[in-house]
Order: C-alpha cells, then sequence, then structure tokens
C-alpha cells in the first residue's frame, strides 16, 4: 500500500464517499424497521425473479389445469388451492409478483426519471422557464390520479407498456416539486456561485455540484414511490385496465372479485395477493423511511429530542 | 467541596441552588449539560450569568423550574424562598410557577403562541393563577402592556403582527403577570438590535426598581451585564468558573475566560458575536467529550503545564470572589 | 383576508379548469389515432355505425370545429349521452352522485376525527408503546389496497357472518320510506364506510403526529408550561391548534381526491355512486360517461382545493391579517 505522493482528490472523494457508505450501512442496520423492510424486499423479489424454478409458466394457462379440482382449498389442493377454473392459485401468486413488481419499478424509474428532470431544470433555470414547468407540474398534481390513468387506460387500451407509462406520467409531479425545492436551496450555496464565477458551464454545475447533493434524496423518494406505483397498478389491473395476457396481484383480486370467489368464501383467491401487495408496499416504505433518515440533508440535523 | 460564601448582602436568600446537575439523554448516550453549580441570590438582587451558548446556562435556567424537556434528569437542590423546588408535587410545582417564579424568554418568533392574540396569553397566566377573571383580567393586561411602554390597545395583536422590541416587552409584561418575587430573564436582548436593546434594558431596570424584584439575568454578553447586576457568575462547559461583585469581575477578571468575554468588541450588529463572544478560537467542549483537568485548557491564553492534570475548583479570589483558576490558588 | 387574496385564488381555480376541459377533449380526440376504432375494440360496426358514430362524437369537421363545438356543449352542461343506458351523462351523474357524497363525506370526516386522535396521542408520548402501536396500525392499513381491505370487511361481516348485506345501496325487496329508508340506507352504507375510514385514517395520523412534533420543538410550549398550565391544556390549547392547521387542508383536499378514490371500494359493494359508474363505463367503453366523470373528478378537486386554500388562510392568523 502506500502512496508516497499526496492522495489525488478523486482519491479522496472516492475515500470519502465509500466511508460515508459504510456509515449510511451501519446507521441502516441500527434502523431495525429499515432491516425488517429490506429483508421482506428481498424474500419477495427472489420469489419474482426465481419464478420458473418455482412454478412452470404452463400451471397458469386454464387449458392446462382442466383436471384440477375447482374452489379447491389449499387443504385440498396445496398450497394456495385453485380458481373458478381449477387453476393453481399459488402459481398465479408467484407470477403475478413479478408483473406486479415489474410495473412498480418501472414505472417508477419513469416518474424518477422524469420528474428529476423536470425538477433540476425548474429549479436551476427558474425564471420563465423554471415557471412553465411548475405550472405544469402543479397542474398534474391537482388532476386526481385515478380517474386520470383511467382515462389514458380506456383510451391507449389495456397492455403492458400502457400500464407502465400511465402510472409513470401520472406520478412524476410530486418527486419534480421535491427536487426543484432541493435544487433551489443547493443554487444559494456559496460554492456553486464560486464555481460559476470560475467560469463553470451549467452542465457542470448540475453535474459536479447539483447531482450527487440530489442523489440521496432521489434515492430515498424513488423507494417511496415504488409502493405508490404498485398500488396503483394493484386498483388499475382490478379496474380491469391492466394487461388481461399477463397476472398480476391486481388481477387475481379482479378474477376474484368476477369469479365470485367471495360469495364462494374461497378466501385463499383474494388474500394473499392482498397480502403479498400488503408486505411488499410496507417493505418499501420502512426501506425508504430508513433511507430517507440517513440520506436526506434537510432531516439529517432533526433534534433527537 | 468549595468554601461558602456569605451574600454580600443581609437580605434573606430568595434563591438557593445547590450542585445541580442536568443531564439530557441523547441517542449518543447521556449528555450532562450542567455539572454541579452552586448560586444564591438574596432578595432585590440582581445576579449576571455570563457565558456563550453550549455552556449550560439556558439549561440551568429551565431546571429551576423543572421545565427541561421529557427525560431529562435534575438532581441537587434548589430552594425558591426556603421550599425545595425539585421535590414539589405536581400540584404546588404548577401553582409556584409563574407566582413565585417567572421566566422572560428571547423574545423570538415563535416564542409566543402563533395563532393566539398577545393579551389573552396574557390573561391566561392571570386567570389560572386566579388574580382575576374576565373584565379585571382584561383590565390587568391593559395595565401590564402600559407599564412596558405598550398601548394597552395592542393586546389584540397577533405575535407575528409585533416587532422583536414589542414582543420582548410582551413577554416581560407577561412575566410580570403575576407579581412574581424572582425574574430570569434567559437573554432577553439578544435578537434585538442595540438601540432597542438599550431600552428593554432600561425598562428592566426601572421595573426592577419599581416592584422590588429579584433578577438572574442570563446574557452572552458580559458588558451589559456588568451596569445592570450586583454580582456576575460566568459559566463554562456546564459549570461556574468564576462569581463575585460586577464591577471586580467586569474590571479586573480572575479567570480567563472571563478576561476574553470582557475584552471582545462585538461589531455592532454582527450576529457571530453571538456564538463566539470572548473572542477566542476554537469551540466550547462537547460535554460527552470535555478535556482532561480544566475544560479550559486547550483555548487558555495562558495555559500552564499543571492545567490539564489539576481538576478546578472555585478558589477564593479576592472580596467576596472566587474563580475556577490556578493562577488565583498561587 | 383580503378580497384581492380571494379572487386570485378563484382566478387560479378557474384556470386550472379551464385547463382540464381541454385536456379532457383532447385526451380522448388525439391519444387515440382512431378513437372510434379504439373504444369500440371488439365490437363489429358496419360502416353506417360507424359513420353515425363519428357524427355523434362530432369527430366530422376539422379539430377546430370539433373543439369549438365541445366547448359550446361543455359550458351549456351538455356532456352527450352514455353509450350504455342512452341517458344523459348529465343525468346519470347527478342519479350517482349523492350516494357517492354520503358514503366519502362520512368516511372523511371520521377518518379525520379518528386519525387526528390516534395522530395526537402517538405524537404527545412519543416512542411510547401508544405512538408504535398507533404507528404501526396507520402504516399497515395505509400500505394496502383499500378495495381488498373492502373484500376482507365484506367476506367476513357479510358473507360468513350475514351481519350486514353484501351490497347495494337498500333491500330491493322492502317498500320502507322515510327514516326507516335512511336506515336502511345507513345500514348498507355501514361496510363501505368503514373501509373507506380505516383506509384513509392514516394518512391523517401520521400527518398529525409528525405536524404535532414539528410544533412541540417550538419555544411557546415551554412558556405555557412555566405558566404552570397542565400538561393536558398545554397540549390541547397550545401545541393541538398550532398543529392541527396543515392537517384542516389536507382533509378539506382530501374530500376532493377520496370522491374519485371511491371507485373499487364502490364496485366491491355495489354501491351506485360515481364510483360504480365509472366501473361500468370502464367495461363499456362509455365515451361520453367516462369524459363526463373525469370532468366532475377533476372539477371536484379543483373546487376543495380551492375552499381549502380559503379556509386555511381564515384559519391561520397569520395569513388572514397578513
Amino acid at each position: 500500500m502506500s502512496a508516497v505522493a499526496a492522495p489525488s482528490a478523486k482519491r479522496i472523494a472516492w475515500l470519502r464517499r465509500r466511508r460515508a457508505a459504510a456509515a449510511a450501512w451501519s446507521d441502516f442496520r441500527h434502523d431495525r424497521a429499515g432491516m425488517i423492510g429490506l429483508v421482506i424486499l428481498i424474500l419477495f423479489v427472489a420469489m419474482a425473479l426465481a419464478a420458473p424454478l418455482i412454478v412452470p409458466e404452463s400451471e397458469l394457462r386454464a387449458i392446462n389445469a382442466l383436471d384440477n379440482p375447482v374452489w379447491a382449498s389449499p387443504s385440498e389442493f396445496s398450497p394456495m388451492g385453485t380458481d373458478s377454473l381449477g387453476r393453481s392459485v399459488w402459481a398465479q401468486f408467484v407470477w403475478g409478483a413479478r408483473i406486479s413488481l415489474l410495473v412498480g419499478l418501472a414505472a417508477t424509474v419513469m416518474a424518477m426519471l422524469i420528474g428529476t428532470v423536470v425538477g433540476v431544470a425548474a429549479g436551476f433555470y427558474g425564471g420563465r422557464v423554471g415557471g412553465v414547468l411548475m405550472r405544469i407540474t402543479e397542474w398534474f398534481l391537482v388532476i386526481p390520479f385515478l380517474p386520470l390513468a383511467i382515462a389514458l387506460a380506456a383510451v391507449l387500451g389495456p397492455s403492458l407498456t400502457n400500464i407502465i407509462f400511465v402510472i409513470g406520467i401520472t406520478s412524476w409531479p410530486s418527486t419534480a416539486r421535491l427536487v426543484r425545492a432541493q435544487v433551489l436551496t443547493l443554487k444559494e450555496r456559496l460554492y456553486v456561485d464560486r464555481s460559476r464565477a470560475l467560469g463553470a458551464s451549467d452542465a457542470h454545475l448540475m453535474g459536479r455540484h447539483i447531482m450527487p447533493n440530489i442523489s440521496g434524496l432521489i434515492l430515498a423518494n424513488t423507494t417511496l414511490t415504488v409502493p405508490i406505483a404498485i398500488l396503483s397498478e394493484t386498483t388499475l389491473s382490478f379496474l380491469g385496465l391492466g394487461d388481461p395476457t399477463s397476472t398480476s396481484w391486481g388481477k387475481m383480486l379482479e378474477d376474484s372479485f368476477q369469479q365470485g370467489a367471495l360469495t364462494e368464501q374461497a378466501w385463499w383467491y383474494y388474500v394473499p395477493p392482498g397480502l403479498g401487495v400488503l408486505f411488499v408496499v410496507l417493505a418499501f416504505t420502512l426501506v425508504g423511511h430508513a433511507l430517507e433518515g440517513i440520506l436526506d440533508p434537510r432531516l439529517r440535523n432533526a433534534p433527537t429530542e | 467541596m468549595s468554601a461558602d460564601i456569605q451574600p454580600a448582602t443581609a437580605a434573606p436568600t430568595l434563591l438557593s441552588v445547590r450542585d445541580l446537575h442536568v443531564t439530557y439523554p441523547t441517542d449518543a448516550g447521556p449528555l450532562e449539560a450542567v455539572r454541579g453549580v452552586d448560586l444564591e441570590l438574596g432578595a432585590r438582587e440582581t445576579l449576571g450569568l455570563a457565558g456563550e451558548s453550549g455552556c449550560g446556562k439556558s439549561s440551568l435556567a429551565t431546571a429551576l423550574l423543572r421545565l427541561l424537556p421529557r427525560g431529562a434528569k435534575v438532581t441537587g437542590e434548589v430552594l425558591l424562598e426556603g421550599e425545595d423546588v425539585l421535590g414539589m408535587k405536581p400540584g404546588r410545582l404548577r401553582a409556584v410557577r409563574w407566582t413565585g417564579m417567572a421566566i422572560v424568554f428571547q423574545g423570538a418568533l415563535h416564542s409566543l403562541n402563533p395563532v393566539q392574540r398577545v393579551g389573552d396569553q396574557i390573561a391566561e397566566a392571570i386567570v389560572l393563577h386566579a388574580k382575576g377573571k374576565g373584565p379585571r383580567a382584561a383590565t390587568r393586561v391593559g395595565e401590564l402592556l402600559e407599564l412596558v411602554g405598550m398601548p394597552a390597545r395592542r393586546a389584540r395583536d397577533y405575535p407575528h403582527q409585533l416587532s422583536g422590541g414589542q414582543r420582548q416587552r410582551v413577554l416581560i409584561a407577561l412575566a410580570l403577570a403575576c407579581d412574581p418575587k424572582l425574574l430570569v430573564a434567559d437573554e432577553p436582548t439578544t435578537a434585538l438590535d442595540v438601540m432597542v436593546q438599550a431600552q428593554i434594558l432600561r425598562l428592566l431596570e426601572d421595573l426592577k426598581e419599581q416592584f422590588g424584584l429579584t433578577t438572574l439575568f442570563i446574557t452572552h454578553d458580559l458588558s451589559t451585564l456588568a451596569a445592570a447586576c450586583q454580582r456576575i457568575a460566568v459559566m463554562y462547559a456546564g459549570r461556574i468558573v468564576e462569581e463575585g461583585p460586577a464591577h471586580a469581575v467586569f474590571d479586573a477578571p480572575a479567570h480567563p475566560y472571563t478576561r476574553a468575554l470582557a475584552a471582545a468588541f462585538p461589531i455592532i450588529g454582527d450576529p457571530a458575536f453571538r456564538h463566539n463572544p470572548s473572542g477566542l478560537a476554537g469551540d466550547p467542549p462537547d460535554p460527552r467529550a470535555l478535556p482532561s483537568g480544566c475544560p479550559f485548557h486547550p483555548r487558555c491564553p495562558v495555559m500552564h503545564e499543571e492545567c490539564p492534570r489539576v481538576d478546578v475548583e472555585l478558589w477564593p479570589a479576592g472580596e467576596g470572589r472566587r474563580a475556577a483558576c490556578v493562577e488565583v490558588r498561587a | 383576508m383580503s378580497p384581492r387574496y380571494v379572487i386570485g385564488k378563484l382566478g387560479g381555480s378557474l384556470a386550472t379548469l379551464l385547463f382540464v376541459v381541454v385536456f379532457n377533449f383532447f385526451l380522448f380526440r388525439i391519444v387515440a389515432t382512431d378513437p372510434v376504432a379504439n373504444l369500440f375494440r371488439g365490437r363489429n360496426l358496419t360502416e353506417s355505425q360507424r359513420d353515425e358514430l363519428v357524427h355523434e362524437f362530432g369527430l366530422d369537421g376539422s379539430l377546430l370545429h370539433q373543439f369549438w363545438a365541445y366547448v359550446q356543449q361543455t359550458a351549456s352542461l351538455n356532456l352527450g349521452r352514455s353509450y350504455s343506458t342512452n341517458e344523459t351523462v348529465v343525468s346519470e351523474i347527478l342519479d350517482a352522485a349523492p350516494a357517492t357524497i354520503w358514503l366519502v363525506g362520512v368516511s372523511t370526516i371520521l377518518s379525520a376525527v379518528i386519525g387526528v386522535a390516534l395522530g395526537i396521542a402517538a405524537g404527545w408520548r412519543r416512542r411510547s408503546k401508544t405512538d408504535y402501536a398507533a404507528t404501526t396500525f396507520t402504516m399497515t392499513t395505509y400500505s394496502m389496497p383499500d378495495f381488498w381491505l373492502g373484500m376482507l370487511l365484506l367476506s367476513l361481516f357479510a358473507v360468513t357472518l350475514g351481519w350486514f348485506p353484501v351490497g347495494g345501496l337498500q333491500d330491493p325487496t322492502s317498500t320502507a320510506t322515510g327514516p326507516a329508508l335512511w336506515a336502511d340506507q345507513a345500514y348498507h352504507m355501514f361496510l363501505p364506510a368503514l373501509t373507506l375510514t380505516l383506509a384513509y385514517l392514516g394518512e391523517y395520523t401520521l400527518v398529525m403526529r409528525s405536524s404535532l412534533l414539528d410544533t412541540m420543538r417550538e419555544d411557546f410550549l415551554v412558556l405555557a408550561r412555566a405558566k404552570g398550565l397542565r400538561d393536558v391544556v398545554v397540549r390541547n390549547r397550545h401545541a393541538v391548534p398550532n398543529a392541527l392547521l396543515p392537517v384542516v387542508t389536507l382533509a378539506a383536499i382530501n374530500f376532493g381526491f377520496v370522491l374519485s378514490g371511491a371507485i373499487a371500494v364502490e364496485a366491491i359493494f355495489s354501491w351506485p355512486g360515481l364510483g360504480l359508474a365509472t366501473y361500468d363505463a370502464i367495461n363499456g367503453p362509455d365515451l361520453p360517461m367516462l369524459q363526463g366523470l373525469f370532468l366532475v373528478f377533476s372539477a371536484s378537486v379543483i373546487v376543495f382545493n380551492l375552499l381549502a386554500d380559503l379556509l386555511y388562510a381564515w384559519l391561520d392568523p397569520r395569513v388572514r391579517e397578513a
């Protein structure tokens, strides 16, 4: 080891970042709720990724279920019983996790990208551009999500990409608002002014000074947006606007409702998908709050008592 | 243990504080903000308490009436007119608050309830301690406001409609509402500009005279204490490091920290002065990681070789004076 | 609160509403390249049927012409006719509105009152057992799909135990009128209202708790205690009124949103309100209904946002007497 010459600025920055990450991980480890959330998340993501290994996809098709008893309870047909077509609920649950998680994450990524770009632009440029961008953002926030999503989905037609698009396009405004506020405070900081005086370009300022300082905020916010996206997908699928060719937890709820699981008292069909959503949403929320506590500069200095 | 000093006057002791410790629970372990303070105030006396932010003076003030946040621990003895405050039952404590001792807080924007008219906030204290109800209370509120130099009709205002100086006057009027014997003024002029500061100080002087108040005046600005008090105590790192007659302490400080405080010339309107009134380099020590021996030694301009090893105490330093410095002992 | 403030807010709301109307038009016309084919997918249309629909939806003529026709119609509250029932959209909406207003109104009030009380209890004694219990409970209810909670309640209390009806507004076989009828309707409303209340009270609890914690840091609370007031009085007379301000605005805004958020819950309980109407319209798809409902939902949010602004301005003396 050993550097005879003085370490470069880059190395110092990297070391500092590593130390910050280590401190953050240790903070995170001590936030018990956050750790529980993380464990739950890992379990579900693993299940979703390993779906083909757990249950063959063919079990989802009604045509392969002709020999199965219909409305079988878990004790009659393990592990989670069957629906009115004899399809394995367990298969739907495992494969449904994939779509629910996929849509949730993809829509969130889309919302984050748009929201960050708009937020940074609105905060950084201010003036006319900023004003217009904020107007648009505020307008989106006023429109109630569900009617807008329904309207868009009804017009665009039900498909996987459409539903990701619909949720993404309706979720970016709150991120944009958050990011803009943070960018505004950062802009005030001295080092941005100094950098500008030294002739730094906008791109340099945004890349070197603004982005690293909001990345923590964005990460925490992303983790907290995923649950909203998952809940949205569940509701939209339940209403019949989801992708008809695949199954998701929301679709399971729709099917169970349409097939009359409630009157059949076939709880094994509608309880598991709801529980799945509940646990995944809860997990993301716990992890998100833990991250917020660590990464959000505004919460950093909050007094403990 | 330090030697007992008899109060300079023969007046009865109104407030007696012995070995006061205040500890806060924090995520990083207990934080001792006040580490064994003794004080005595005779009737009609004014004692000044000086020190920079973080020395524990505000914790001391709030501890006297047990106003610390939940979880904070106070030990020691606080006698108000001979009565033990720390051991009082809650009912008695609430009765004594504001009638026995009242606090004039710093007049920041949120020192008063933002959604309640200032007159109502004063009346609340009057009604609570049965000094009047309804119209009688309203009249008294008017009298109190005029006493502090504000027109009675301002009682209908909300705190945000008042200037900093006016808010401070309201807080003083409020403090006097139940005829307290002891007044604790915690940084009453800090948030104000110089002209208004002078007015408020003069107001406090007049009121003290008029009502024969006993006062504990807490501030970071030593020079204001020199004129306003009979005696001064200087706090550092949770302990008193010097005390004595006001002029003696100010003109010929015995402790190097007091010397620094007394010598500092604040730039008018400089907010940084508040955070470093002594002008010394460095920061006050973290109560969880105090320097060994004399807690002041890392910043002391005349530090001796023995200072990091000596457990300093308040040693006699002249007529009615004490200081916690090895130089005094010599 | 100056008249200028009110007019300013009013103007802003009107502008937003106008924008919604414009958006509504373009959404259903522009997004789909062939709106008729898209909206009637899966249905075989004859040539003449197609032409008729195109004309009915005003899709012939230039875009500007269509737009102008649309604006005129909307302004005169002509929102078209429902495709499925052929009644005017306006009459369908007016028929369905009261059921939703009752359901959402009662639920919002209950969830606000209970949620706030829980939030105060949790925040005042931070990190106590009460706090952890309340926070855990609300986080759980807040993390589940509201209609799923409805399904659980329905299956347990209506299907399994039979304590409540499985759906609908009232007993279809009964001929009761007056108070007896209202009692029956309230009986039918119990489960859906319980669902919405539980689903939404979490937000109030969390916001009130957080607002109270912020307020508790303020100096004036130390002053209140120093005066000799009892802890409960300090909490209720000084802390809560200050902490309550943001919550009031939240409640007002929420009402606007919950109006449209009850869509899935109404579907579960077959509650004949705007939500069920939307659910049915989706399955059409009944374009005029969807368009009309979208307008109504958006308008209600805008109106309640405006009310929330004015309410906050009136309650907070710092804004009122500025």
